[in-house]
């Protein structure tokens, strides 16, 4: 019920970048009770553990991570009163700099909107199924998945709110 | 059933996708199993099942969920997106 507009996706998964006020604007066009919209962007870093990297290659999987995508945003409008719910991400290869992934939360208070924004992401990072492969001076290295981000995402569990 | 690989146990295995015959594996350890056994390229993508994770028709799992009736396994590694 969180697609005020209906007929437009909730979720992504894309090769094009995106336009994040474009986006923001669809979000909440004749919706006059949300008071809040909480985005987040994720860029591609150039410094990472190894070094600087050239590029990064974000491989998917067709059907199954917009299904998984799907489940964490139904998991956000179960958990908070939201009038709208944004998640565009990107595959392929992109450079340092380059948009990657689009959450936006919108709600009538800024409370629900910031917490459902942080639960999204945390969840993607955790969930969602995306491989990140970065291409430095040594060659193609896949990202290994960080403890921090299980940590983040196991403060949601049984409900919990933050 | 048909069993899907991403990121480098793709690599590694050689198929993003490939059908197999589950040789009456219960779960998707013993499927594992039964892989690793097989080829020597199985035997690397699995060689450490800390690092694998499992999707059942779609469903997030682990490796004990039961497989019988499956049309479609997923292995992969730890997801690194966002």
């Amino acid at each position: 019920m969180a697609d005020g507009a209906g007929a437009r996706p909730q979720v992504s998964v894309q090769r094009e970048d995106f336009d994040i006020a474009a986006e923001i604007e669809a979000l909440t066009a004749g919706n006059r009770d949300i008071g809040a919209v909480v985005s987040f962007t994720g860029l591609v870093r150039e410094m990472t553990g190894e070094g600087a990297i050239a590029a990064m290659e974000l491989e998917h999987w067709p059907g199954g991570t917009e299904n998984a995508l799907g489940k964490i945003v139904a998991e956000a409008e179960a958990r908070w009163p939201l009038d709208g719910v944004r998640v565009i991400h990107r595959y392929g290869p992109m450079a340092p700099g380059e948009r990657i992934v689009l959450v936006l939360a919108a709600s009538r208070h800024r409370a629900a909107a910031f917490e459902a924004a942080a639960f999204l992401m945390d969840y993607l990072k955790t969930r969602a199924p995306f491989w990140k492969k970065e291409h430095g001076p040594g060659g193609g290295r896949w990202v290994d998945a960080r403890e921090c981000d299980d940590a983040a995402a196991e403060r949601w569990r049984d409900g919990r709110r933050g | 059933m048909q069993v899907l690989y991403f990121a480098w146990m793709r690599e590694r295995v050689g198929a993003a996708a490939e059908e197999v015959d589950p040789e009456g594996a219960a779960t998707a350890r013993e499927l594992v199993e039964r892989l690793r056994a097989r080829e020597e390229r199985y035997a690397l993508a699995f060689a450490d099942l800390a690092a694998v994770r499992v999707a059942v028709d779609q469903e997030m799992t682990d490796l004990d969920a039961p497989i019988s009736g499956a049309r479609e396994i997923a292995f992969f590694p730890p997801v690194t997106g966002g």
